[in-house]
């Protein structure tokens, strides 16, 4: 790494359409060598922020530097040092991902190479399929390798796993962890949990343009989470019946179908209290948790939404 | 499998280095793609031998070859440079290509000589066929190098001149407008260029609007250089620099990469 200090930063970004703010007073920063993972639902501002990091926006007010440079002003010099995968398109429907990556990397001074790199993405027996023949997961495993092949310094994906399958998925997953492990720093945006959860050092939860959230996802979990209770099972269980059996203080609500919450100071005892009273009744729980919650419950609670509409 | 090694390692490539893979990159897409090679190679050979063996048209030349062959190099031209381009580009731009490229540390002046060393490359081919087939079929150029001279000085400036058409075309409209506009501009230019019949054979208006296209330009100039004297003759050649002024002016201007 060359500069210290974050290798990512946004200052009260604010980006309108047609006079709407699609990204309103953002602020964070991603520290070098670590993955950062912003993480909000479609139409959340995601894609318009790491499209003014990339340098194809303007901020309309507020500031952004990669890298210690200014993304529009600066991008010749940045463009080698920035690996970036689109959400979509970006490569010649008739080529081959074979000679597109090739391409790429003749871009660069010190290419990975693009063979090796086909194969640990899996997309050796394709490697010379007209990329309007390959399927979604094939063509984002693509832009994924378009985006590291020239080994740099950071790197923007954009949804990198939306539309794959789950090995296709794990392959990304395994992808993102070499190039922390290998010092890159990795700005990614999802809409799945489970994936800021396992990659992220930090994730920034964003929600109608505004950061709601940030920290490391055990921060995340556990902060607000003291007391409360919270277990799926069978969606539409009689509530009133289980609070009854619950001790003192305690209540029990449904905050999605077959996701439960009980709060008010919940412990060992209410833990009991629950277990036995789903037990009594053939309730079969799926997942039950103590003083912890999801990401995606900490997007319900900041929001009152739900992350994946 | 041995492990990647994603350590950074980040730089550009010498220049030198990114132009000839773009410029491959351009050639192979291009020879790729069937109805490019249609519109470039076999429609003016089918035009080039169909009309010299049928003599159809009156050309007011003593050999029809002398009229057709550089009415269909002039064809050919505006067939790579501005139609191809214009259809390729639009594409690229709409499919998120040139965005991607934009992002990448290829600069646009070496994306933009890549495309041009493309397009020269398959007019050469198109140029060393459509003369090949002429001179089987019997045409005798005169002129020596002298000709040959003209010759690439008209077809350069030509180039440049439906290069700005094209890229005009693919910078401002949608890939699908971009590929009509782009096929009917082809089209009306045959027909108003004086490619296949003399400009003499269509009445006034559509003449005078014919002689001051393009193509006509062209078509013209080739004419006078490889039939005549092998001269450069002045009014094709200023036609075609103000066309090439204005289109590549206004293109550069109005041009959107995403």
């Amino acid at each position: 790494m060359t500069a210290a200090g974050p290798a990512v930063e946004v200052a009260d970004l604010v980006m309108r359409y047609d006079g709407r703010a699609v990204v309103d007073g953002m602020t964070f920063d991603a520290q070098p060598g670590r993955v950062l993972a912003l993480l909000g639902p479609n139409g959340a501002g995601k894609t318009t922020t790491v499209e003014t990091c990339e340098g194809f926006r303007a901020p309309d007010s507020g500031e952004v530097r990669v890298l210690g440079l200014d993304p529009r002003r600066d991008r010749r010099a940045l463009a080698p040092r920035v690996g970036v995968m689109l959400q979509s398109g970006g490569v010649y429907p008739g080529a081959r991902p074979a000679e597109m990556l090739r391409l790429v990397a003749a871009l660069h001074a010190h290419p990975l190479d693009p063979e090796m790199l086909l194969e640990v993405l899996a997309l050796q027996d394709v490697a010379r399929t007209p990329y309007r023949r390959l399927s979604g997961g094939q063509r984002q495993r693509l832009s994924l390798a378009m985006a590291v092949v020239g080994r740099p310094e950071l790197v923007l994906l954009d949804e990198p796993t939306a539309g794959l399958d789950p090995q296709a998925r794990l392959a990304a997953w395994e992808m993102v962890r070499a190039l922390r492990e290998d010092g890159v720093t990795v700005l990614l945006t999802t809409h799945a949990m489970d994936e800021a959860e396992e990659l992220a050092d930090e994730v920034v939860i964003i929600d109608q343009g505004q950061v709601v959230a940030r920290g490391t996802p055990a921060e995340l979990t556990s902060s607000g989470a003291e007391g409360s209770l919270r277990f799926t099972a069978s969606p539409g269980l009689d509530l009133d019946d289980l609070s009854t059996g619950l001790p003192h203080g305690l209540r029990a609500e449904e905050v999605r179908p077959g996701s439960y919450l009980v709060s008010g100071g919940a412990d060992a005892d209410a833990l009991a209290a629950v277990t036995t009273w789903c037990a009594a009744r053939g309730v079969r729980i799926v997942e039950i948790s103590l003083d912890r919650r999801t990401l995606e419950d900490v997007f319900l609670d900041l929001t009152g939404r739900d992350l994946r509409t | 499998m041995s492990r990647l090694d994603h350590s950074p390692r980040a730089g550009a490539a010498p220049v030198a280095r990114m132009l000839r893979a773009q410029t491959v990159m351009e050639l192979r897409l291009t020879l790729r793609r069937g109805e490019s090679l249609l519109l470039t190679m076999v429609i003016p050979i089918v035009l080039l031998a169909f009309f010299a063996s049928v003599d159809l048209l009156e050309t007011g030349a003593d050999d029809p070859l002398d009229f057709l062959v550089p009415g269909v190099l002039a064809l050919a031209v505006m067939s790579t440079s501005m139609t191809g381009l214009a259809i390729a580009t639009g594409f690229e731009r709409s499919y998120g290509v040139l965005k991607r490229l934009g992002a990448s540390p290829l600069p646009r002046g070496v994306l933009l000589t890549a495309k041009t060393l493309g397009v020269l490359v398959v007019e050469s081919l198109q140029t060393v066929l459509l003369c090949g087939v002429g001179l089987a079929l019997g045409w005798r150029p005169s002129g020596g190098v002298r000709a040959a001279g003209a010759t690439v000085v008209l077809v350069l400036l030509g180039t440049a001149c439906f290069c700005g058409i094209g890229l005009l075309m693919a910078g401002t409209l949608r890939a699908e407008a971009t590929l009509a506009a782009a096929n009917g501009l082809y089209l009306v230019l045959l027909l108003l260029g004086g490619v296949l019949f003399p400009l003499s054979q269509l009445p006034g208006p559509l003449r005078a609007v014919g002689e001051v296209l393009p193509t006509a330009a062209l078509s013209d100039g080739l004419r006078a250089a490889l039939a005549d004297s092998g001269s450069l003759s002045a009014r094709p050649v200023a036609v075609l620099a103000v066309w090439a002024v204005v289109s590549l002016g206004l293109a550069s201007v109005t041009f959107r990469w995403e």
